[in-house]
This record gives structure tokens, C-alpha cells and sequence, in this order.
């Protein structure tokens, strides 16, 4: 056996993986995810990739904010001069979890087909399935190179308690994007939190961006399916449905009645989400909730919100609205209880109707400039 | 196989093809072979039986051996080496139970070592009884011939499976109302009953070459090629075995570049492929004709890269351990008509068939009194053999009527070519050219649509996705 043919194999082998690599470092590997067939190859989806079982979704999640945005239909080639851009930003909620793309806010609004200031309305749903204000902001920011002539923003509180800024994994996964909108509107959170993934030099290499790179290409080849079936995320048969009976607790986010302090609510990231939209209209909306009639509704409305907690927060809302003069629709109880699926802000298509009746109506009284 | 299963089989024959010096390199073989047999068979529902099934693969091929040698070489002073090392492996695996930790050589924990120790007393008792009281006699090869197919049709049949598999779920006090066909997944039993059917016909026809124990069981068992194939001749097989073993750097180039091949072909191309490959799933979903023809063609191609990334990966690691195993595939999508197309794709398998089914049947029709026409010979033969290929990947009405598809296309092949070969002959290079192109592409979606028997559960689910394919659902 010829081991100096096996050295030779080897070292040039190695030789050429550590050049492969150093190019790869240095075209900048996250850049890569605006490179896409969306759009091109594959109809773009109608809502941002997200999903856990791949195999039946056709859809998966990643961190990637140059990927998701490219794999979106928003990013079909230039805004049509004819169209009225609304870009639909929030939650799952929003996103849809258990609706079909055309069963959500925005996929009934298209269906509409309404007009606003002589112009085709198409709405684009840029919900993503985390509650964060600082993750809205990140989408937001990221959007508004898209052109938006409205924007449409859904919360609910649970989107506020600082200790949920940071949580959300899109979050985490940006850091340096999360460090610019921190330093441009002076975000109370830390660059340095602990929560955050700062990549080091091997995190660039082709072995530490392995999962992001297959992640990229999986997103790409889901595109087929996606194309050919129109599913993108998995409709059970049957599912638990949304708690409606709770414990005595009546504590929120390490908060205790009776008052909850708004300096550990995230109001800054709304204020910075106007300010980013700038003259582009933006509707601010408390999203429908489940108000509960089970046992101890009396004291929480549902699993994620005691009474105390969510009424205060509520005036808060109310009170910021009038004071900043926001266009703001609290939207809480329009929704009634059977008309939310597995969580307290989850809708039915039927209950998404009720909301669309809603926005609708706020949406085409909005003045044109 | 995993990848990890994949990269550690190449490191072990990476390892042999090093060390291994002619006086103990096929008691080596033999060894890890052996030790295969149990590593890459699959965790099973069914207690205990992912352990037994791989003994039985020993126990099978063991008893074969016996009834297909002739006495003179069953001697036991011949043979006891390696008999004595089978017995041991089995029993030292069976003590890995009393470790607590896991060596991935079992996929559960193996049974109770007295019934490890009951077990290999039995066999031992069949095949000191076959030893003694057996002489390779026609009768007792065709019985055993039908003793495997019998459990062929066990495995291949799902309903036959399943009641089997109810029936050891009792015996083992487990709940049969979880019973499924899977639970009797035997780990390469295809390509063993095959390779134990060959030598068992060959010794009928006394064509079978004389063989020791150890070379036969790993000739049988030889863990590159115990999953997928390709399905060696015997005596070819043996041939590179008692050929000394001096790896060269061409050897070790040859194998590297088709390990490369194979893991690139199996784990980047067939596995991205099989995201978006025809299933039972997305059949029901997809709503275009043109994108059904994607999903369709990216399970052609799937199924093709799989398949040969692996034949890839066991001529690889054949080569680092000295064996030449055979090609199973040549290119074949790349054929101008049907006939080249089954010439080139899994030619073990068919040249399995060739040999033991469609000449012998076609000898017999052609040599009777009343001689049939050769085109219904044709005709019963292609059909039948291509009927058998698709019943021997599983025993439903879908890989029937897969091989009645490609059987019909053989046929209509072979009276086409016959009907236009003088005319087609006759023409210039670039009108054959041509020609070539067109065939091309008609024998691949020719293949393509007949892989939607091949990937869907059921007709009804098949026969709908073709009126997708056409626009007509």
C-alpha cells in the first residue's frame, strides 16, 4: 500500500476545503439567504417559512431574515404602481396557525378584493409565530424596504413583558440586526444579554453554518411542494382545544395585583415601530382574545391573562393611543368564545371573519395622501 | 443505513483492507460480517426478534450450506473453526445484555442468554442431523428452495406478516392490537434468499463450486453488500477471496472515488430528492398536472441516486477489502429503449431472473411437442418474469401490476424492433441520433409513469394520480 499516495490525498484534500472555506468566510455566509428560487422558480409563499415537521408541512423554521423575506411572495419582483401595498404584521395569530393562507386576516382581505385611493389593495401577512414587540420590530424594519402604504400591526399583551423581548429564537438569532435597532432607537435592551447568539469566527465557517446552510436549501427544495400542493403547515384532524378552566394564580410575568408597572412593558418598541414606519400609515390593533366562562374566569380571562393584569394594561393602551395620537382599534371581545381553536388567540376562520369585518372597516377609512 | 452506519462501515473496511493479511482475512470477513448481520438490522416492535432474526440469517445460510456440499467437505475438522466462531459471536453478543451500556451492535437489549443457549443448541441439532443423515439429494434442494420462498411470501405479504407477527406478539405476552407488517423488517433477507436460491439451484444443476462454511457464509452475509446488493455468483465471489489481498494505490483511489460517489449520489442527491419525491401523501395533495410530473420525475430520480449510491458505496467498500462486486447499474435512464433500459438497471437482479426464470421457462415453451409461437412466448415470459421482479419487492396489486407494465413495454419493444430493425438500420447516423434522443426520452417517462404503481400504497390512489399526471382528474 502506498501511503505517501494516501498523505498526498490528504493534505490536498485538506488543502482544498481550507481554501473552499476561507472564500466561503469571506463572502459573508448569512448573505446567502437572499439568494432564492421563491419567486423565480416557485410560486412565493404567502406567509413566512415556519413549521416543526418538515416532512408533512413542506415548511420549516429558520433564523434567516434575508431567506424568509426572499421566500415570500412580498418580494415578487418591483410594487405594481396600481397596488395598495398593506403589510399585516404580529403573531401566530396573524401568521395563522390551523388556517389555510386564505383563511387568515390577510388571505380574506385579498379575497375581498377592496380598493383604497384607486388602487387594488393586497394585503401580505408578515405575522410570525413568536410573541415579541422586539421581533414585530425586526419584521417591521426589515419590511419597509417592500413599500408598505399601510402597515397593520396586531399585539396583544403577552407581546410586551420585557422578559419576552429576547425570547423569541428569530430574536436571538440576529443579533447584530437586534444591535442596530437597539443603537437607532434606543431600545431598553442589552446588546450583551446572555439570550443572544453572537457568531464567532468558526460559527462562519462552512463546519459552524452546516444547519444553516441545509436549512437554506431545504427551504429551497420545500418549494416544490409548496408550489405543487399550496400546504404549508400541518391541519390536524383533531387538536386540544384552548384551556378554558384555570387555578387560582393570578400572577403575570413575576408581576402581583394589584399593579403592574409599565417600565417592564416594552412601550418603547411601539413607539420605535411608528417611528420606523415614518409617513407610512400605521394601524395598531389588540388582537381578538378568548374571555373564558370556565371555572375561575373570574379571575383570569384566559390561560395566558389574569383579569387585573389585562384590563390595566388595556387603559394603558388606551391612554398611549389618545396621548400619541395613534390609530388604534382595541378589538379585544369581538370575537366569542367558540370561535377560537387551540390557544386564546388562535381563530377559527370563522372568528378570522369577524376580525376582517373590523379592519376592513378601519382600513378603507384611512385618508390618502 | 445512516450515514453514521455508512461512515463507520467504510471505516472498518478501510481498517481490514490495512491489516488484514491472507492467513486471517477471511476470518475477519467472516467476523465483522457476522457482527453486521445484527448491527444493521432495525429496531423491531415484536420483543426479542430483532436478535433473532439476524440468528436465523445464520441458522438459514448454515443449514444451505450443508444440504448444497458435498459430504466429503462437510467435515467437521474442516469446519469447526468456523462453526465454533459463529456460535461464539452469537453468545458473546447475547452477554452484552449483562454490560448495561449499549455497543450498537444489537438494536435491543438481546434475550435471556439461556434461550440464546436453547436457540444454538437446536440449530446445532438440525445441522448435526442434516450433517449426518444428509446427502445433497434433489428432493431435499427443492424442498428448501420452497422452505425460502415460503417464508419469502411470509415477509413480501403483509397480511401473512401480520398474523405472524401477532402470532410471536402472543408468545410474547405483548399486545397484539398493535400489530402491523412491519414488525418482521429481516434486514437483507431479499438479497440472502436470492443469493441462497442461486447456490442451491446451482448445486441441483451441479454447477456450484466447492466451498467452505466460512467462504459461504461470506460470500452470503458480506456485510458491504448485505442491505442492498448487488447479488454476486458464487463463484466469482469466491474467486476474489482466495485471491491473495495486495490493496494497491489504485485500489484505494477506485474505492475512494466511488465511496465519494455513493455517499454524494445516497445522502445529498436521493435524500434532497425524497423531500419532494411521489408519496402516498402528496399524491393526494398536489393540484397540477405539471407539478405532479416534478414530484413524479423527482422520484425517478430519487430512487435511482438511492439506489445506485449505494451499489456505489458497496463496490467501494468491496474494493478496500478485496472483492470486485459486480455493477448493478450502467447509466440506465441514459437508454435509447425498455430492453437496454432492464439491461442496465439492477442487472444482479435481473440477470438473477434471466438465468434462473426467463431462460428456463422460455427453453421449456420453445421444447415442447406443440411448440408455441414465439411471439406468446415472448409474451408469457416477459410478463411473467417482469410480474415476479415487481412481486419481489413486496406482494401487493401495485408492484403486479408495475411488472405487468414494464412486461407489457418489453414486449411491445421487442415486436416494435423486430418490425422496424431493417428500416432503422437504413438510416443515416443523424437520423439514429435522433432516433436515440426520441427513444430516450419515451423509455424514461415510460419508466417514470411506472414508477407511480411502484411509489403509491394502492390502484385506486395510482390509477388517480396518472389522471392527474394527464389532466383528466
Amino acid at each position: 500500500m502506498n501511503l505517501i499516495f494516501l498523505r498526498n490525498v490528504f493534505l490536498k484534500g485538506l488543502g482544498l476545503f481550507l481554501v473552499v472555506d476561507l472564500i466561503f468566510i469571506a463572502v459573508n455566509p448569512a448573505s446567502l439567504g437572499k439568494l432564492s428560487l421563491y419567486n423565480h422558480l416557485f410560486i412565493g409563499r404567502q406567509r413566512f417559512p415556519f413549521g416543526e415537521d418538515s416532512s408533512q408541512s413542506y415548511n420549516l423554521s429558520l433564523f434567516n431574515l434575508d431567506a424568509m423575506f426572499a421566500s415570500h411572495v412580498i418580494a415578487n419582483g418591483i410594487k405594481p404602481i396600481d397596488e395598495y401595498r398593506v403589510i399585516v404584521i404580529g403573531d401566530s395569530s396573524i401568521w395563522g396557525t390551523l388556517l389555510r393562507p386564505e383563511e387568515t386576516l390577510s388571505g380574506q382581505m385579498n379575497a375581498a378584493g377592496l380598493s383604497l385611493c384607486g388602487k387594488k389593495m393586497r394585503v401580505y401577512n408578515l405575522g410570525y409565530p413568536t410573541i415579541s414587540l422586539t421581533k414585530d420590530l425586526m419584521v417591521l424594519d426589515y419590511a419597509m424596504r417592500y413599500q408598505p402604504d399601510l402597515i397593520i400591526w396586531s399585539v396583544t399583551l403577552e407581546a410586551f413583558p420585557a422578559d419576552n423581548q429576547l425570547s423569541s429564537p428569530i430574536v436571538a438569532n440576529n443579533a447584530a440586526r437586534l444591535g442596530n435597532l437597539i443603537v437607532r432607537y434606543s431600545l431598553p435592551l442589552n446588546q450583551n444579554d446572555s439570550a443572544l447568539m453572537h457568531p464567532s469566527f468558526w460559527d462562519d465557517t462552512l463546519i459552524g453554518q452546516r444547519r444553516a446552510l441545509a436549512d437554506l436549501l431545504r427551504l429551497q427544495i420545500y418549494g416544490v411542494l409548496w408550489s405543487a400542493t399550496g400546504v404549508d403547515q400541518i391541519y390536524p384532524a383533531d387538536y386540544q382545544h384552548t384551556q378554558t378552566d384555570f387555578n387560582t394564580d393570578v400572577s403575570y410575568h413575576n408581576m402581583q395585583p394589584p399593579k403592574m408597572g409599565d417600565s417592564k412593558l416594552a412601550f418603547t418598541e411601539i413607539d420605535a415601530g411608528l417611528r420606523i414606519a415614518g409617513k407610512t400609515s400605521l394601524i395598531l390593533i389588540n388582537e381578538p382574545m378568548l374571555i373564558s366562562t370556565g371555572r375561575n374566569s373570574d379571575l383570569r380571562y384566559n390561560f395566558l391573562y389574569p383579569r387585573w393584569v389585562y384590563d390595566q394594561w388595556r387603559e394603558m393602551m388606551a391612554v398611549r393611543a389618545e396621548a400619541g395620537g395613534w390609530k388604534y382599534l382595541d378589538l379585544w371581545n369581538i370575537v366569542p368564545a367558540g370561535e377560537f381553536t387551540n390557544s386564546a388567540i388562535h381563530l377559527t376562520p370563522s372568528g378570522e371573519a369577524l376580525l376582517v369585518g373590523w379592519v376592513e372597516q378601519f382600513t378603507l377609512q384611512q385618508s390618502c395622501p | 443505513m445512516t450515514f453514521a452506519v455508512v461512515l463507520i462501515s467504510i471505516g472498518v473496511a478501510a481498517l481490514l483492507g490495512m491489516v488484514m493479511r491472507n492467513r486471517w482475512r477471511i476470518k475477519l470477513l467472516l467476523g465483522i460480517s457476522v457482527l453486521a448481520v445484527y448491527a444493521f438490522q432495525p429496531l423491531l416492535p415484536v420483543r426479542g426478534l430483532d436478535f433473532w432474526l439476524p440468528t436465523a440469517t445464520l441458522a438459514l445460510v448454515s443449514l444451505t450450506w450443508i444440504i448444497t456440499s458435498p459430504p466429503e467437505n462437510r467435515t467437521w475438522l474442516k469446519n469447526f473453526p468456523a462453526l465454533l466462531s459463529l456460535f461464539s459471536i452469537v453468545l458473546v453478543l447475547g452477554l452484552t445484555r449483562y454490560l448495561g451500556i449499549s455497543l450498537y451492535l444489537t438494536a435491543s437489549n438481546p434475550p435471556q442468554t439461556i434461550y440464546i443457549i436453547i436457540g444454538l443448541a437446536a440449530i446445532a441439532l438440525i445441522a448435526l442431523l442434516l450433517m449426518h443423515f444428509s446427502k445433497p439429494n434433489k428432493a431435499l434442494l427443492i424442498g428448501a428452495s420452497v422452505f425460502i420462498i415460503l417464508l419469502f411470501v411470509i415477509l413480501k405479504v403483509p397480511q401473512l406478516s401480520t398474523i405472524i407477527s401477532g402470532l410471536l406478539r402472543s408468545m410474547n405476552h405483548q399486545s397484539t392490537s398493535l400489530t402491523l407488517s412491519q414488525d418482521l423488517r429481516w434486514l437483507g433477507f431479499s438479497y440472502i434468499a436470492f443469493r441462497l436460491l442461486h447456490t442451491i439451484r446451482d448445486r441441483l444443476s451441479g454447477r456450484l463450486p466447492v466451498v467452505s462454511l466460512t467462504e459461504y457464509m461470506v460470500y452470503v452475509i458480506f456485510f458491504p453488500a448485505l442491505t442492498a446488493g448487488p447479488i454476486d455468483r458464487i463463484e466469482r465471489f469466491v474467486g476474489d477471496l482466495r485471491r491473495p489481498l495486495a490493496l494497491t494505490s489504485d485500489d484505494i483511489g477506485e474505492s475512494g472515488k466511488r465511496l465519494l460517489f455513493g455517499l454524494f449520489k445516497k445522502f445529498a442527491i436521493a435524500d434532497l430528492l425524497a423531500m419532494v419525491a411521489l408519496n402516498a401523501t402528496n399524491a393526494l395533495q398536489v393540484h397540477s398536472a405539471g407539478w405532479a410530473w416534478v414530484l413524479l420525475y423527482a422520484f425517478a430520480l430519487q430512487i435511482y441516486f438511492d439506489f445506485s449510491g449505494y451499489t456505489d458505496i458497496a463496490i467501494g467498500l468491496g474494493r478496500l477489502l478485496g472483492i470486485s462486486l459486480p455493477e448493478n447499474f450502467n447509466a440506465p435512464y441514459l437508454k435509447p429503449n425498455l430492453t437496454q433500459f432492464w439491461n442496465n438497471w439492477h442487472m444482479t437482479l435481473t440477470q438473477w431472473f434471466r438465468a434462473y426464470f426467463f431462460n428456463p421457462v422460455t427453453r421449456v415453451l420453445r421444447s415442447g411437442k406443440k411448440s408455441l409461437p414465439i411471439p406468446v412466448i415472448i409474451f408469457f415470459t416477459q410478463l411473467a418474469t417482469m410480474v415476479l421482479i415487481g412481486l419481489w419487492h413486496g406482494v401487493t396489486l401495485n408492484f403486479v401490476a408495475w411488472g405487468m407494465w414494464h412486461g407489457l413495454g418489453l414486449f411491445v419493444h421487442n415486436r416494435w424492433s423486430e418490425l422496424t430493425r431493417a428500416h432503422f438500420t437504413a438510416l443515416s447516423s443523424r437520423w439514429q441520433s435522433v432516433l436515440n434522443v426520441g427513444g430516450l426520452l419515451l423509455t424514461f417517462n415510460f419508466v417514470a409513469l411506472g414508477w407511480v404503481f411502484f411509489a403509491l400504497p394502492n390502484l385506486t390512489i395510482s390509477i388517480n394520480y396518472l389522471r392527474v399526471l394527464f389532466g383528466l382528474a
